[in-house]
């Protein structure tokens, strides 16, 4: 066996994903699909002056796609908004420390993808 | 009996990448050295512009691919003249759907299609109505996944005004084969002037095909998954209806005078074939289909037969109700094509786990969306098996989900 992409600390956030849930009257939301595989992440934001005050999500998808989106929950919960918003893919990528070929490195970035739009003022809801 | 294991050592794939078990023919199939070598000795021999040179390499060229063509004719019992060469299956139906498609289907016109389509033989079919003010009625699937489409069905979908009816021989999802011959005499009963289009790309790397016998009016295929190049397909059209067809692309090779006012087109199959054509591909399907005339269709047939039947057992017996194949489980029915859920794992989780052990398998929609809503399924993993394949292969893909169910539960 080669090394594996599934990890027991990506099948831990896989079966206990960290930041699950809803958040009511969230200051901001999103949602973000992958039509191709049906994957699904809705992401609830609450900012007060570019910090972070709760970040949480939902959603369904494959392992790489829950995981990821509990791992970066975790790590961007403790970022400035405007920090993240100037974070590109391949930083969030790097964030991850898990290699990737470039078909599964959309499901790595579906929650990043989701709350990037959440607190892009232009994309996101706010309440 | 077919002797996948000395069949293997013919793919130089299997040779350069030692372990990998290759259960994605459905996507393509893997090319045989001869094939390859094929390919390299036009580059380096005769590597020419075919039809117009007047020098020995391009005649050489030129014979080169026209033998092809009338070894593919007579592959499928065809006229030399009704081969024509294209880029894959989706040309050869969007040739259909555009120079005929075109011109006879009108406003208030249906087309019959099934559920079961790849998108390459939905789509074009789809649009066409669109954009002509036509119907699209779709013949739908039992719980087993055969397709419905007795005389009582086929009575109620087929109209005066059904212009054309495509229909795959094989689906790519659901490894189900169509009863397409008799399907095809009932259509014509109801009404004869249907135009029949069969979708052949599942089909004809499994089966013999006769186009005189199956009574269809098309038949559309690709080169790459019957063992040929990639960049090639065939369609197959009744001389008939060809020489009154509208040209699908306009250019060089497809006329036959040009001047300042008009031109004229040349002959089927040429009127079909502008520009110049993937020369060195066409001459490799040569190869593919002497190859698998070689090996033997019967022999094909019956070892895949022995996988459907041993893929079946292995599966029920290590993961009971855990795997549910999708499609009919009747070896006779059914190409070995398997698509399957496996508990609530994720396709893709299962690629990549199975993956890691070097078996390639597919995930997704496999471009048939309709057929996956049909089933209530967004997706599924798929393992399609092919001549060079055995039974190894099978028990490698059963410990590979073993150890998916490992990681993942
Ligand atoms: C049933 C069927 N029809 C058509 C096609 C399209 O073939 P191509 O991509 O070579 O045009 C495929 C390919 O997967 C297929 O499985």
């Amino acid at each position: 066996m080669s090394d594996t992409i599934y990890r027991e600390i990506i099948i831990d956030h896989y079966k206990n994903p960290r930041n699950f849930g809803k958040i009511k009257n969230p200051d901001f939301k999103s949602e973000v699909s992958n039509p191709l595989c049906g994957d699904k992440i809705k992401m609830f934001i609450n900012i007060e002056d570019d910090k972070i005050r709760d970040m949480k999500f939902m959603g369904c998808g494959c392992v790489i796609s829950i995981a990821t989106a509990s791992i970066l929950t975790e790590k961007l919960k403790a970022m400035k908004a405007s920090e993240i918003l100037r974070m590109s893919n391949d930083d969030a990528l790097s964030m991850l420390e898990i290699k990737l070929s470039p078909n599964r490195q959309k499901c790595a970035l579906l929650g990043f993808w989701a709350i990037k739009k959440a607190i892009s003022g232009s994309h996101g809801v706010k309440k | 009996m077919l002797n996948a294991d000395q069949v293997k050592k013919d793919f130089p794939v299997l040779r350069n990448n030692k372990s990998l078990v290759y259960l994605d023919s459905t996507a393509t199939a893997l090319k045989p050295y001869r094939v390859i070598k094929k390919i390299d000795e036009y580059y380096k021999k005769y590597s020419a512009n075919v039809f117009r040179g007047i020098y020995r390499i391009s005649e050489k060229a030129t014979k080169e691919f026209e033998d092809t063509r009338s070894i593919v004719s007579k592959f499928i019992n065809a006229e030399h003249e009704e081969i024509i060469f294209t880029r894959n299956t989706t040309e050869s139906l969007n040739l259909i759907a555009y120079s005929l498609g075109r011109e006879v289907v009108g406003n208030g016109d249906n087309i019959v299609t099934s559920v079961m389509e790849h998108h390459s033989n939905f789509v074009p079919w789809q649009m066409l109505c669109f954009e002509n003010g036509a119907s699209l009625k779709v013949l739908d699937i039992n719980e087993n996944g055969l397709l419905q489409a007795d005389r009582k069905v086929l009575n109620k979908v087929i109209t005066r005004k059904t212009k054309i009816f495509a229909l795959t021989c094989a689906s790519n999802v659901l490894g189900t084969i169509n009863p397409v011959k008799s399907i095809i005499s009932d259509v014509r009963r109801i009404n004869p002037n249907t135009i029949i289009v069969l979708d052949c790309a599942q089909y004809i790397p499994h089966s013999k095909i006769d186009v005189k016998e199956i009574g269809a009016d098309f038949i559309a295929f690709s080169s790459h998954k019957m063992l040929g190049p990639t960049g090639v397909g065939v369609l197959w059209g009744k001389k008939s209806i060809l020489e009154h067809m509208m040209p699908f692309q306009f250019g060089g090779e497809m006329i036959e005078q040009v001047s300042l006012q008009k031109t004229t087109f040349a002959k089927p199959p040429f009127k079909f074939e502008a520009g110049t054509p993937h020369i060195a591909g066409v001459i490799g399907l040569k190869e593919a289909v002497l190859y698998l005339q070689d090996v033997g269709f019967d022999k094909i047939k019956k070892h895949e037969e022995k996988i459907v039947k041993y893929f079946f057992k292995r599966i029920q017996e290590e993961f009971g109700n855990d795997v549910k194949v999708v499609g009919p489980k009747n070896s006779e029915l059914r190409s070995p094509i398997f698509s399957f859920t496996f508990l609530n794992f994720h396709p893709h989780d299962i690629a990549q786990i199975l993956d890691e052990e070097n078996i390639a398998v597919r995930a997704g929609h496999h471009c048939a969306m309709p057929l996956h809503q049909r089933l209530s399924l967004i997706a599924t993993t798929r393992a399609s098996f092919y001549i060079y394949n055995t039974i190894e292969d099978v028990e490698s893909l059963i410990q590979g989900l073993k150890r998916v169910k490992k990681v993942l539960r």
